[in-house]
């Protein structure tokens, strides 16, 4: 496969079309999957993709024509369809979305990696796998368990038609550690990593992702929870890990504060916003101890960057300000059309689909509440811990999430192991119900690998860093 | 252009490069669509995608690794690129263990399946959007464009599945977020079908001018519409039906499938792979049955069993993945003209949305109504539903809560874009249920 992108770049500029603008943005992406499942190596699997994305601007129409092929002849095609495409836009043009975002600097930018993935051969990854998989193994009624490493290693080129160029190379990992307990009549499971856990880096980065250290414990509160009661309900203090607050902020902060859902772009699939153009500036989304950034800026974190996928530079910006609404996740493009300020989040998942508003890293600033204080200033109330199910309204307002694993809290302390840990509420009264935020020590840096979105769909890794935090009076519960 | 050739003309010169005792199975997806997404009956973003892959899995003894690949469609660039992998693979192969539970087809069995079309060209589609619903708040996407599946392996086989389509999913959106789903999907292109669906949706639109009206939490009377009842079993196949998911605990079909509970008489549910869009052939080869029962008379059938999964505990393949791609389910008696009279005073949920697992282990769902869902009142439509959650079992649903199937079924085709364009279905009727639980 070619590895040059700039090459590729070279051989479009040969071919370009006549047109008002163009960018051409290539791809190539390198991923790998490794697992031990019941002491069995699954299947390796490989994967190389390269391909690139072709937009211009014709006449005020915008179109774009994505290929495989990176011949000249291929990328002429790809470059006629994208202007073919952009003279019928420009017949029937949404207002205020006929701009094509000019790119304004060159760079590069690469992930900060200390033990690469190919350093360590596939077969001593395997060995690793099948040493730590038997560790999720507690007791006879494990009945199921699985141990895994995912890598993505991506190059994304954008250039255009004025020399501007950004490189950006990056490298994720994901770790899967998980137990599965059943006694024949329920079945309760333990993760750690899976869906909810991508950082950027090397094989230096699985250590603070619980890999492989928390085997041991997956397997032993797999076991905890079958033999748990159910969590019990009522309307109760809830105080939500990390691994929990991820899901919790990515569905009820970053998807409304999306701004092609609030310009109404997302209406036929991921749905609309609850939060309207004239909240921002004086909304009050939470409680004063809400404070939410974009920060590309943490170098481990999944959706680190020096431009988004339009080329704008990315830069930290607070989106929540002591709970006060203050600006959208919205790229340039969404800016323009809306009049509001954004974020360089113009992303797109590949080379094959156009870059759309989407959340990069979205964070919980961390607050003064050492973790022991969280818990003893709880008098009745449930600690959650790690996702297991998500569901909220297409305005992203009536939420019910689901936790793996529970632990009462009484008078100030941890009590016993609950199984089946749900919660539901309403966004805005939600935030404004967190009563405490923990500190630096709660804090820990996560992300979301499968967050959908867009027509056509697409699938990104997203970043979410939090502290431990509590919320008053959540309706929690077990059975409905 | 996708063609069968070029695919055969690498498989040929790819498969003679098997050694000794290896085996190599090629799998290949090609696409060229055109994508034109819509806001307010105007174009937001809309261009062409051409891409094309190729799977090869290398197996030497139990042995075995696979690369996906994607190729350029030139002859020369494409084998160059395939045979580094397969160096690559087989560099890799003598680091890993066996694979006790190595699975592919050994017996050769060709098939051909090419349906063409008839998709309209991009000025057709959009000068017919634009003249039934210049005046509407239409959102959506248009995807049409051919899609084409091959196996080879170099035992001899090869399989290839190529058909045109095109997928209009759409909405009709007016003030206070009121909103109406319509789909338009098929093989053979017609301006007036997409002119009655944008009218019927238009006079549905006005329907929902009445007043809001937000039901009290508990349980009510309800119809779910094929689309709502889909959005249901699209979750009930995430792990619901596979093997795997149930030789290890976890399907939320569990209890069906051990016999501790059944669903109503009434049910019956199959993936019927005939005739639907989806390839009959599996990565590994193995050409897939017309039929298999999921649950018949309300009692567990067979479930979807893998290549992996079926070696492992011992039963033959039967699906590519272990999720329905062509679910059916049969229908009842209730006129769909009746479903109004006879539901009387209940839900009309036109839509669901965002449903995801409660309790897997009472497989019970929760998720939220959507578009066009009415209060009932005398069995008239008395205005449009606020958006509720709701959280049930589908033992309830498709239990004792089940009180009627329609006669009339809907075929939905799947609208993701996932990577490439779906080809799953879904033939379901509309249920009748007493004791739908809103809880939020």
């Amino acid at each position: 496969m070619e590895s040059d992108l700039h090459a590729i770049s070279t051989r479009f500029r040969a071919v370009a079309p006549a047109c008002d603008y163009w960018t051409l943005r290539v791809v190539a992406t390198r991923e790998e999957r490794l697992a031990v499942r019941q002491g069995v190596p699954e299947p390796v699997a490989r994967s190389r993709a390269l391909g690139a994305m072709v937009t211009v601007e014709v006449d005020g129409g915008i179109g774009y024509g994505a290929t495989s092929d990176l011949s000249g002849s291929g990328l002429r095609r790809a470059a006629g369809e994208a202007v073919a495409w952009a003279r019928l836009a420009a017949r029937l043009p949404l207002p205020g979305a006929e701009q094509l975002t000019r790119l304004a600097t060159s760079g590069d930018y690469a992930s900060p990696v200390e033990d690469p993935w190919d350093g360590v051969s596939a077969a001593d990854k395997l060995a690793w796998l099948a040493a730590t998989a038997p560790r999720l193994r507690a007791g006879e009624q494990i009945v199921d368990w699985f141990a895994a490493l995912y890598h993505r290693d991506q190059q994304v080129l954008l250039a255009d038609g004025a020399g501007h160029a950004t490189l950006q190379h990056f490298s994720w990992v994901a770790p899967t550690l998980r137990a599965v307990a059943s006694d024949g009549m329920l079945t309760e499971s333990r993760t750690v990593g899976g869906a909810n856990a991508v950082r950027q880096g090397g094989l230096e980065q699985l250590a603070s992702l619980g890999f492989p250290d928390r085997a041991d414990a997956v397997g032993e509160e797999a076991l905890a929870l079958l033999a748990a009661p159910p969590c019990p309900s009522g309307s109760t203090d809830l105080l939500l890990m990390p691994s929990q607050m991820v899901l919790q902020i990515h569905e009820s902060i970053g998807h409304p504060l999306e701004l092609d859902r609030i310009l109404g772009d997302e209406r036929n699939y991921a749905g609309t916003s609850f939060v309207t153009p004239e909240m921002f500036g004086s909304y009050r989304y939470g409680s004063e101890l809400l404070n939410v950034t974009f920060d590309p800026t943490l170098p481990e974190q999944a959706v680190s960057y020096a431009w988004d996928d339009a080329g704008t530079p990315a830069e930290r910006a607070h989106l929540i300000r002591d709970g006060l609404l203050e600006r959208p996740l919205g790229g340039a493009l969404s800016q323009l059309r809306s009049g509001l300020p954004g974020t360089a989040n113009s992303r797109a998942c590949d080379w094959n689909r156009p870059p759309i508003d989407r959340m990069a890293n979205l964070n919980v600033e961390p607050g003064a509440t050492p973790f022991a204080e969280l818990v003893g200033g709880i008098e009745r109330g449930v600690l959650m811990d790690t996702n297991r199910s998500w569901s909220i309204d297409d305005s992203r307002n009536k939420f019910q999430f689901g936790c793996e694993f529970g632990r009462v809290i009484r008078d100030g302390e941890l009590g016993e192991v609950v199984r089946d840990c749900n919660y539901r509420g309403i966004s805005a009264g939600f935030w404004r119900n967190l009563a405490a935020v923990g500190d630096a020590e709660t804090f820990h840096v996560a992300g979301v690998l499968n967050c959908g979105k867009g027509e056509p769909n697409q699938a990104v890794f997203v970043g979410h860093a939090s502290p431990a935090c509590v919320f008053r009076d959540v309706d929690v519960f077990s059975e409905a | 252009m996708i063609t069968r050739d070029a695919f055969d003309t690498l498989a040929d010169a790819l498969l003679a490069e098997a050694q000794g005792g290896e085996v190599l199975l090629l799998g290949y997806y090609a696409e060229d669509t055109d994508f034109a997404r819509l806001n307010r009956a105007r174009l937001r973003q809309a261009g062409h995608v051409a891409q094309r892959e190729l799977h090869v899995e290398l197996i030497d003894g139990a042995r075995h690794a696979s690369a996906d690949i994607q190729l350029q469609d030139d002859a020369q660039a494409d084998l160059a690129q395939a045979r580094a992998e397969l160096a690559s693979l087989r560099e890799l192969l003598p680091q890993l263990p066996e694979d006790p539970y190595l699975a592919y087809a050994a017996e050769v069995r060709p098939s051909e399946s090419v349906a063409d079309g008839e998709l309209g060209t991009r000025e057709a589609w959009l000068d017919a959007i634009a003249a039934s619903a210049d005046d509407l708040d239409l959102v959506g996407l248009l995807a049409r464009g051919v899609q084409a599946h091959g196996f080879a392996n170099s035992l001899g086989q090869r399989n290839w599945h190529a058909a045109a389509s095109f997928n209009f999913d759409w909405s009709l959106h007016a003030a206070g977020g009121r909103a109406v789903k319509s789909r338009y999907a098929g093989s053979r292109w017609n301006p007036e079908q997409l002119t009655a669906r944008v009218a019927a949706a238009r006079r549905r639109l006005d329907a929902l001018a009445r007043p809001t009206q937000t039901p009290a939490t508990g349980h009510h009377r309800a119809f779910l519409a094929p689309a709502a009842l889909g959005e249901l079993l699209d979750l009930l196949g995430w792990g619901g039906f596979g093997l795997k998911s149930l030789r290890t605990g976890q399907s939320p079909l569990q209890r069906l499938a051990d016999g501790r509970d059944a669903l109503h008489p009434a049910v019956k549910l199959r993936e019927a792979r005939a005739g639907s869009p989806a390839p009959g052939f599996s990565e590994a080869g193995y050409l897939l049955p017309a039929e298999v029962s999921l649950v018949e008379g309300g009692r567990f059938g067979s479930a979807l069993a893998g290549p992996r999964s079926a070696r492992e505990f011992g039963v033959d393949v039967n699906a590519r993945m272990e999720a329905p791609e062509a679910l059916e389910m049969d229908g009842g008696d209730l006129a769909e003209a009746d479903v109004l009279a006879t539901l009387g005073d209940g839900l009309y949920l036109s839509d669901l949305w965002y449903c995801n697992y409660s309790d897997r282990n009472a497989c019970r769902i929760t998720g939220m109504s959507r578009y066009a869902c009415f209060a009932v009142a005398g069995g008239e439509l008395a205005g449009p539903l606020a958006p509720m959650r709701f959280d049930a079992s589908i033992y309830d649903l498709l239990g004792d809560g089940l009180q009627a199937l329609t006669r009339e079924r809907e075929r939905l085709a799947d609208a993701s874009t996932y990577e490439r364009r779906s080809t799953a279905t879904q033939q379901l009727p509309g249920i009748l249920v007493d004791g739908f639980p809103l809880t939020l």
